[in-house]
């Protein structure tokens, strides 16, 4: 498969933001009301994120490492501006819709998750495909939890009528509560059928954050895989170096009871002991 | 007097940052296992956010609009959060351990928590002034204060229900969340 496309499929099915990585919560839960501003704000993502990472990646050799967070929230905040005064001048129905998580997108996790994994590290044309892959797969994520919470609560899609009359529409559902339960249900089904989802899968995520969107802060969004593997192997040679210690201890003191015995007999305790210390391995 | 006291309750209660504008998300749900936790991010929240929206009013009054650059709110006012919350670790440290020990491990966790910026903005589009946006900062912070202990010493029981196998983790606590968000709405009948 063309790498491009490749990043657009793993945008909008393997990796979905919404689905399998759990990212941006706070403007899915908050905005999805309806389809159609579900679709909006997916959209609006989804230019911003084309365009940070296609920026972020062409500067990515002149930007030094360590002032490298920074630079990214300026030309993030930057993008989201002329966004928002784009939204502003053409489509000022939708900007009052969104109202303020327009200029939320800038601490939108997908955003700098996607410039620290992804477009500081490969050519600008894969991380602008990437960025096409990742804000589809938000926008279809947030236009299907708008399609749902729109027919359950009131009955239409992106405003028309689609429920007989004789449907009562649980208005609760395009309240605030409705969005909880409304990803409270999706996670539970993703637990139940064992789909991956940053939920039911700890640690396993490409990402650096490991997906675990639930303690995500923004400083976590931040490459933090080569520590996090660092510290594993850490542990893992303390835990090695612990256990080889308690069997040498233990072959020592099985020495030291045996030494009281005949010559003979040492060599045969010390022989078993070296034998059994393997074995506690 | 009065104004300023609706202001508060709105924001606090009525208004409630997390269970009704979904703002600081992230933290509400992951760092609410314990009430003692809970009670140590609020507490963080609330001095965070009510320096943040301090120094964001006094600079958008008295810097942005005098040099017509208002539509540079976004990108100042991120970067004044960020800088200030790193500035506000710094001298805790320095000149007041025993703040930072117990805000401490906190303050690197909200450094961009979007409930931060989000106050800052919202003070803009309602035209605050200096005193009002510091009080709604105020009063957004103690909501999500409440908020976060609350849902904790419910989970806090939860922990020994008998919950679902699929709707152990995360789905539970949404669920919890959604309850809170219908009982919070009884307040909107305050103002």
């Amino acid at each position: 498969m063309n790498k491009c496309t490749e990043r657009v499929y793993n945008g909008i099915v393997k990796e979905n933001p919404t689905f399998v990585l759990m990212l941006g919560m706070c403007p899915t839960l908050a905005v999805t009301t309806s389809a159609m501003n579900g679709l909006g704000m997916g959209l609006t993502t989804t230019a911003v994120l084309i365009f940070s990472n296609l920026i972020i990646s062409a500067l990515r050799n002149i930007i030094p490492d360590r002032v490298r967070i920074p630079a990214f929230i300026v030309i993030v905040a930057s993008l989201v501006t002329i966004v928002q005064l784009l939204l502003q001048a053409y489509l000022s129905t939708l900007y009052d819709a969104l109202g303020i998580y327009i200029p939320l997108i800038v601490v939108n996790c997908i955003i700098l998750g996607r410039a620290e994994s992804y477009a500081s590290k490969n050519d600008p044309l894969s991380s602008a495909f990437d960025g096409v892959g990742m804000g589809l797969g938000f926008t279809v994520g947030l236009t299907a939890i708008g399609i749902f919470r729109e027919i359950l609560g009131a009955g239409q899609i992106f405003g028309f009528t689609v429920m007989p009359a004789s449907y009562e529409p649980i208005s609760i559902f395009i309240l605030a509560p409705g969005a909880f339960f409304v990803l409270a249900m999706l996670t539970a089904l993703q637990n139940k059928f064992k789909m991956p989802s940053a939920t039911n899968l700890k640690g396993t995520s490409e990402l650096a954050c490991g997906g675990d969107c639930m303690h995500c802060s923004w400083s976590s969004c931040s490459s933090n895989h080569d520590l996090l593997e660092e510290k594993a192997a850490a542990e893992a040679e303390e835990a090695a170096r612990k256990k080889a210690e308690a069997a040498k201890k233990a072959a020592e003191a099985k020495k030291a009871a045996a030494a009281k015995q005949s010559a003979e007999a040492t060599n045969t305790t010390a022989t078993t002991a070296k034998a059994a210390a393997p074995k506690k391995e | 007097m009065k104004e300023l006291l609706l202001i508060a309750i709105g924001s606090a209660l009525v208004n409630n940052v997390v269970l009704s504008q979904f703002l600081g998300l992230c933290p509400f749900l992951g760092v609410s296992k314990k009430v003692e936790t809970a009670g140590g991010m609020g507490a963080a929240v609330i001095f965070v956010i009510t320096i943040a929206s301090t120094v964001t009013s006094l600079i958008y009054n008295y810097i942005l609009v005098s040099l017509q650059l208002e539509y540079l709110q976004t990108i100042v006012f991120i970067l004044v959060i960020a800088a200030l919350v790193q500035f506000v670790e710094m001298f805790l440290k320095k000149s007041m351990p025993s703040l930072y020990e117990a805000l401490g491990v906190y303050l690197p966790l909200i450094t961009t928590n979007c409930a931060v910026l989000g106050v800052a903005l919202t003070n803009v589009q309602e035209g605050y002034g200096i005193l009002t946006s510091i009080v709604n900062g105020f009063g957004t912070a103690v909501g999500f204060t409440i908020a976060i202990i609350l849902l904790a010493g419910v989970r806090e029981k939860i922990e020994y229900n008998d919950v679902p196998d699929s709707f152990k983790g995360s789905p539970i606590v949404l669920i919890t969340a959604g309850l809170m968000a219908i009982a919070f709405f009884g307040f909107s009948g305050l103002i």
